[in-house]
């Protein structure tokens, strides 16, 4: 494939823009560039095929199953993004006065309202951009809640080791010393280990349930009180809330803050990114929250609150990502108060019995039932036939399926983790399950033709020890 | 009610059966029963016809200006037709993180090409990914320069507010000192600054055009900043910066920016883009996504994520940030623009705002009592003092029109790009003359 770079031609290009049309302006030569600039020199035509090219080289959820654990891979409805391209939308300046803006406003307020609804929260931020956005965000409002209170002593932040990466890293950023909790088990909480973690120093929790291994922790009400008893404050981490939103809810299991991640859970696009991570929290945390907070007058008119004093300040600027969430709310509105939970049983049902079509040849760690995702550990057949959860993984893809995430959660060796997600049909499912079993089948016949895997994408395996060793993040021109 | 679930009821209890189980509710047999949510409070499902009425009558609630004059960190630029085409192909919209490269070929070629065309633009030699925003990419930035010995960050008073508060809050989280250089006549003040540049002193951030419009000497402060043994980082516009001396001209060790004006919609403040830029120095520091051009196992280029010994997944409570994903389709659009404008568009662009904001800027300063507060060179912003800027604003909003952005009661930020015509400009000054009367 070539790149843009050595498609340029010198000369060539497109026409956008006319000739000025007031008197031209030149920047004094001691303020002018010098440095050359290599930009493509390319034709409209040129850069149409081109990105067509690279689109033929890429998987999305459209082109097939995608049952990538943890990342709720489901299907983005057409209609999101139509709404979100309506000019009424795209055209409107962050800094237009209020009284201008209403329709924006109203939809920040409306998703608020919706979103707190599901979550069993007091007031949300839609600021941070991401889910690791939104933990840092969440953890800054707990770090200000407990100095408010001059309770400076806690600065520690329990994290269980089965958590994503991304938690214990936001809680460096956010000033605080991570405490690592083993696991049990069955994958949960070890409630005497927490009971031994927690005391003074304790600044909160940072828990994601269901957990990564697909587990409902059923301690979860002792987990919290637990946390509240010794002074800490528990933190959701929202990224498998699509296995049980619409049937129970982090305010009403003992949470004080979630973060939420509008591209899983609500049906946004993920395109690698933006994403959007809102926060949301109890009323005890509402004093902390970022600026641009969304507020409601009795005759309906929408502003924004006065900037608090105790505000953690901004996570990034404006209110966040608007357009994400027009998409986020044109989906609750889509599915309303029976198709949320409808989804959420879904997604559960789904991954049972994709689970249950799997179980006598996958080592499955974990007894179900699980929640919308499970763990399998190819530990079993590496050990016995020398093939990996690699190699499984990249034979998959030579069936047009996108791998379960691969090596995570890091307490179960040789990792798959699969999430199917509710929009997934049985055929889908059946699919899946034949192919995977066919490849089990072949690891045990032929461990090589796995380990060659794959050999129908438009490049084989690749050298990552080399491309880290010597970085090459740019093109030499 | 509308809803995604292809499974029908039939379907549903085969799946049961062999699961076996008789009701999904057992499915959920560990949530404790105490907590079960009986009834979510929220509206009941709507058709896709009475959604869409729905939320066409919330954005009808929307004032669109027909020319606007703001700016202030949101800007108002063309965006050719082949960057929407390019980047609504579902393929690149649905895909994620390319974790599997085997079949991602396209959007880590497209990511590698938009580090390229980033650092072409900045003149450094390492790009990331891309970051959530400009304001979220110098927090970052800062938080590259951090050692043991030095910890503090100063930051020029005359850079956005919205990027300010946010290194601050990023400083506040990792309990790392910040100061504020204060700034004198539009820009930042020079002694000041030498005075502020103690040993103790990580880096420091400014912004170019500054957040009033003016083009700051950054080499000068530069040196200034080096001499002292810290970072310097520029935040800069990133078609200004085709026609300014670059960020690697003046001497930054660092570069990011709000990446907007490369495509994005205005969209109410995002999804927007942070891009970042280093010296080939610090490359290893740089937050987030970085891909890196490989081989295949025969050898055919190839393109992957790379450097992840520094981030989360690997290093948890050890990595250098939290960044996980990027703002991919946001970082395509902005490659899809620059390569539809080349270096000759960008350049034509720049000219185009510095033109019409120095016509502007002409115009308005010839109605008595209405003046330029600073003296120095400016690109697509300049403040104006002015009698009441608040009779102003609401004169243009009556036609129509989204004036400049009131910093106080007495001056005006305004910003004029190639979207503004002539026609429009003159039209604008003309109202203005008659709010002032």
């Amino acid at each position: 494939m070539k790149l843009i770079f050595e498609r340029s031609q010198e000369g060539r290009g497109c026409s956008i823009l006319p000739a000025c049309d007031v008197p031209e302006v030149d920047c004094s030569p001691e303020i002018s560039r010098k440095a050359p600039l290599h930009l493509p020199q390319i034709a409209e035509v040129d850069i149409s095929r081109h990105y067509t090219e690279l689109m033929k080289q890429t998987h999305g959820v459209n082109d097939g199953f995608y049952p990538l654990g943890s990342c709720t891979m489901k299907y983005n409805p057409k209609i999101n993004e139509e709404i979100a391209a309506l000019p009424g939308f795209s055209k409107i300046h962050p800094l237009q006065p209020s009284h201008t803006a209403q329709g924006c406003l109203e939809v920040l307020g409306l998703a608020e309202k919706y979103l707190c609804e599901i979550t069993g929260m007091d007031h949300m931020t839609f600021q941070p951009a991401a889910g690791a956005h939104g933990e840092f965000t969440g953890l800054l409002l707990i770090k200000a809640y407990h100095k408010s209170r001059g309770d400076t002593a806690r600065t520690k932040i329990i994290v269980p080791d089965s958590a994503h990466g991304t938690n214990p890293a936001s809680a460096v950023m956010a000033g605080f010393t991570v405490v690592n909790i083993p696991s049990g088990e069955d994958g949960c909480v070890d409630l005497e280990k927490l009971r031994q973690a927690v005391g003074e120093d304790t600044a909160g929790l940072m828990l994601t349930n269901p957990n990564t291994v697909g587990i409902f922790d059923k301690n979860i009400l002792e987990i919290t009180k637990t946390v509240h008893d010794a002074g800490g404050l528990n933190y959701y981490d929202g990224a498998n809330l699509n296995a049980v939103m619409g049937v129970v809810r982090p305010g009403d299991m003992g949470f004080d803050v979630v973060h939420l991640n509008l591209h899983k859970t609500f049906s946004t696009p993920h395109g690698g990114g933006p994403g959007s991570g809102p926060v949301g929290c109890k009323e005890l945390l509402s004093a902390f929250l970022p600026s641009g907070h969304v507020s409601c007058e009795e005759d309906g008119t929408y502003g924004f609150d006065a900037p608090s004093p105790r505000s953690i300040g901004s996570v990034k600027n404006f209110y966040g990502n608007f357009l994400v969430v027009v998409k986020a709310l044109t989906y609750i509105l889509t599915l309303g108060r029976e198709g949320i939970k409808e989804a959420a049983q879904n997604a559960v049902l789904n991954a049972n019995y994709l689970m249950a079509r799997l179980s006598d040849l996958y080592d499955m760690p974990y007894a179900g039932p699980c929640m919308h995702e499970f763990v399998m550990s190819l530990e079993p057949l590496k050990k016995e036939k020398g093939v990996t959860a690699m190699d499984i993984a990249k034979a998959l893809l030579d069936h047009g399926i996108h791998p379960p995430t691969m090596y995570f959660p890091l307490i179960v060796h040789e990792a798959l983790m699969a999430e199917p997600t509710e929009t997934e049909s049985i055929d889908t499912l059946d699919g899946a399950a034949q192919t995977f079993r066919e490849i089990y089948q072949q690891a045990l016949d032929n461990p090589q033709s796995l380990h060659d895997a794959p050999v129908s994408t438009p490049v084989r395996r690749l050298d990552e020890v080399g491309a880290a060793r010597n970085p090459k993040p740019t093109y030499s021109f | 009610m509308g809803s995604y679930v292809p499974s029908t009821q039939q379907e549903r209890r085969r799946m049961l059966d062999t699961i076996g189980v008789s009701t999904i509710d057992d499915l959920y047999c560990q949530v404790p029963k105490e907590v079960k949510l009986q009834n979510l409070n929220l509206p009941q499902g709507k058709s896709e016809l009475e959604v869409r009425s729905c939320m066409e009558a919330l954005a009808q609630k929307n004032m669109q200006f027909t020319s606007i004059f703001r700016g202030a960190g949101a800007y108002h630029h063309y965006i050719p037709a082949i960057v929407k085409s390019v980047t609504s192909k579902e393929e690149f919209v649905t895909a994620y993180t390319p974790y599997q490269a085997e079949i991602s070929q396209g959007v880590l070629q497209s990511i590698f090409e938009f580090q390229t065309m980033i650092s072409q633009l900045t003149g450094l030699d390492a790009a990331n990914a891309s970051i959530y925003d400009g304001a979220s990419a110098a927090a970052e930035a800062a938080a590259m320069c951090r050692d043991r010995k030095r910890q503090k960050v100063l930051v020029s008073e005359a850079v956005n507010p919205g990027v300010l508060s946010t290194i601050r809050t990023y400083c506040e989280g990792a309990n790392t000192p910040l100061e504020v250089v204060p700034v004198n006549d539009g820009v930042t003040d020079k002694q000041a600054l030498s005075q502020m540049l103690d040993e103790t002193v990580s880096c420091f951030y400014m912004e170019y055009p500054n957040f009033y419009g003016q083009i700051e000497d950054a080499t000068d402060l530069g040196e200034l900043v080096h001499q002292a043994g810290a970072k310097f980082i520029m935040g800069c516009h990133p078609i200004a910066i085709s026609l300014l001396k670059c960020p690697g001209e003046c001497g930054a060790d660092i570069a990011v920016g709000e990446g907007q004006p490369l495509g994005m919609p205005l969209a109410f403040g995002g999804p927007y883009l942070g891009f970042m830029t280093c010296t080939q120095a610090m490359v290893r520091r740089l937050p987030g996504r970085i891909v890196g051009e490989t081989v295949d196992l025969q050898g055919k280029r190839a393109y992957v994520l790379t450097l992840q010994a520094r981030e989360q997944h690997i290093r948890r409570e050890k990595a250098s940030s939290n960044v996980c994903s990027n703002q991919a389709l946001c970082a395509m659009t902005a490659s899809v623009y620059m390569a539809a404008m080349g270096s000759a568009g960008m350049r034509q662009t720049a000219k185009l705002c510095m033109s019409k904001a120095s016509y502007a800027a002409g115009e308005l300063c010839s109605i008595p009592g209405i003046s330029q507060k600073f003296k120095g060179p400016y690109f697509n912003e300049f403040v104006t003092r002015c009698p009441s800027s608040q009779n102003i604003l609401c004169a243009l909003e009556e036609k129509g029109i989204l004036g400049g952005l009131p910093l106080d009661e007495e001056s005006i930020l305004w910003c004029v790009t190639e979207m503004n015509s002539k026609k429009q400009i003159d039209q604008m000054v003309e109202i203005v003359r008659e709010a002032v009367k």
